[in-house]
């Protein structure tokens, strides 16, 4: 067990093994930023990074990034061009791994930032897809982060921005014409939530240091299945904690 | 021309006008805030994410619908006024036609090439085609139908008077944003020769002929970054989206920063731009043009 880490350093750390070396990973916004940075650094020295502002690095930026936008995520880029031309790389199939931000998220991992409630007159209106939904249906796996909560892991969303495995139906994307294979993971504050080869309904597959199973499900919106297998997340290790510290100097991502 | 001229000129009441184009970087938030100034109503706003413009925009009234991917605070989340539009109406009713980063861009490039829809498989299996009437099925694929706004403004590294903008760094959908719209408005950090701008013509980002002005407006793009100008400002969009957390909050935001500010000179000496400009720089190579 390393030293101490707040669930933000754990989720990105969970995130970055997420990428395998050599994966083009759509990189998105927020903790995945810094998840990219961490693999880059540690058992992924060859995973390229694309980013629908229209870069491509093979790199993590050499100094803190508050958007993909920011200036040290141009300089030493390997590739500065349109939002048209990331997307063309992610619609032929080259898109490794995705990430996207969510709010909700129901068992087969249909994802909403978009409306809580009736669309016409929303409870909550949620600032949309950005990307989100292109990489759902169009990147070969992705993987989602947000906060575990009944609210926020649902029995079903209200509106599904980003698809993941539908009604959960055998065949479901393929049949719709989705591209992509459909999400691998929930990241969550409390544990992992994987699915099973081929897509269907989320399992809890590992839980937190200082989490229990019975917390975990009792903070899901449906009756969680659990895997006969499901362990404990591993800590964040040193080196992951030390690469997250040097990219997130301020805490500003992983300490607010 | 001055940044107030231009809008008066190119952005009328009603108006559909494209704004932040490039995402993250140089979005024009001195356009916007003339907009507010002026008090134009019944604006259509296109944009793929806009960081907090748009919200702003829609938080003092100027905004009848929004036809975009993401409206938030890149860095903090939420848009308070977007959401107070959409859920109460406040401070009037919104309407919103859903896209996705990929489907904008689309409609866009659709606008340019002067066709009534381009086919995509994004979208597919999203509640966004429920709820936006210009995305439909077609034979397993989604047709998106083309968006043509009026007017695009955007802002540039630099550019001469006549329109020949350069702008480096990522372009994000600029490019469509502009070959879609009716005229461009351009607003430069740097206005030059044109002996700079046609030494490299890849780096051109319009044909000249759909330039209707060039305004010289250094920091417009605060508190977005602007590659070898400016660092973004996070500190200045937390304290926004703090502040526009109520209707008093941003009444209050509103005032300090755009009713009572005369233009973008006088709201620079409000903010330490020294602090955010970029000190280090790192030219690249000149391209050889050379032809005998």
């Amino acid at each position: 067990m390393s030293e101490e880490f707040t669930p933000q350093e754990l989720m990105v750390a969970v995130a970055s093994r997420e990428i395998r070396d050599g994966d083009v990973v759509f990189v998105g916004m927020r903790l995945p930023i810094l998840a990219y940075a961490v693999a880059r650094n540690s058992h992924a020295p060859q995973a390229r990074g694309l980013f629908e502002v229209g870069l491509m690095r093979d790199q993590p930026a050499s100094a803190f990034l508050g958007t993909m936008g920011d200036p040290p995520n141009v300089a030493g880029a390997l590739w500065a061009t349109r939002m048209s031309n990331a997307m063309a790389l992610m619609a032929q199939g080259e898109v490794d791994l995705g990430f996207i931000g969510g709010a909700e998220v129901d068992r087969f991992g249909n994802l909403n930032t978009s409306y809580v409630g009736d669309p016409r007159r929303p409870k909550v209106k949620l600032p949309g897809s950005g990307g989100g939904a292109d990489i759902a249906i169009l990147s070969r796996r992705w993987v989602t982060l947000m906060s575990h909560e009944p609210r926020r892991l649902v029995e079903k969303v209200s509106f599904v921005t980003s698809p993941g495995y539908g009604d959960g139906s055998p065949g479901w994307r393929k049949r719709n014409g989705l591209l992509g294979g459909g999400p691998v993971a929930i990241i969550t504050t409390l544990g992992v939530l994987r699915f099973p080869e081929g897509g269907g309904e989320a399992y809890l597959a590992s839980v937190h240091p200082g989490h229990a199973v019975d917390e975990v499900v009792a903070q899901t919106g449906w009756p969680l299945q659990v895997s006969d297998r499901v362990s404990e997340t591993s800590a964040p290790t040193d080196s992951e904690l030390a690469a997250i510290r040097l990219f997130d100097p301020e805490g500003f991502w992983t300490r607010s | 021309m001055s940044m107030a001229q231009a809008i008066e000129r190119f952005v009328p009441d009603g108006s559909t006008v494209a704004l932040g184009v490039a995402l993250e970087p140089l979005i024009p938030f001195a356009a916007g805030h003339e907009i507010i100034r002026q008090q134009r109503r019944n604006l259509e706003l296109v944009g793929p994410i806009s960081d907090s413009l748009f919200d702003q925009l829609i938080g003092a009234g100027c905004v009848r619908r929004v036809t975009a991917a993401w409206v938030g605070n890149v860095s903090e989340g939420l848009a308070h006024c977007y959401r107070r539009a959409c859920e109460q109406e406040v401070p009037r009713a919104l309407e919103v036609r859903d896209h996705s980063n990929f489907s904008i861009s689309l409609a866009l490039w659709a606008a340019a090439w002067n066709v009534p829809s381009l086919p995509t498989r994004t979208l597919l299996g999203s509640d966004i085609l429920r709820t936006n009437p210009d995305l439909s099925t077609v034979d397993d694929l989604v047709e998106v139908k083309a968006v043509r706004p009026d007017v695009a403004i955007v802002h540039v590294q630099r550019a001469d008077e006549l329109g020949r903008a350069h702008a480096w760094g990522p372009l994000g959908i600029s490019e469509e944003a502009g070959l879609a719209a009716g005229r461009i408005v351009i607003s430069c950090e740097e206005l030059v020769d044109a002996s700079v701008t046609l030494s490299d013509p890849n780096r051109i980002l319009f044909p000249e002929t759909k330039v209707a002005a060039v305004v010289h407006e250094p920091g417009c793009a605060h508190p977005s970054p602007v590659q070898g100008f400016f660092k973004r400002d996070h500190a200045f969009h937390r304290d926004y989206a703090d502040r526009s957390r109520t209707v008093e909050g941003f009444d209050a935001w509103l005032r300090e920063w755009v009713l009572d500010v005369p233009d973008r000179g006088e709201y620079l000496k409000r903010v330490d731009a020294e602090a955010l400009r970029i000190k280090q720089h790192r030219p690249s190579v000149p391209s050889d043009f050379g032809y005998e």
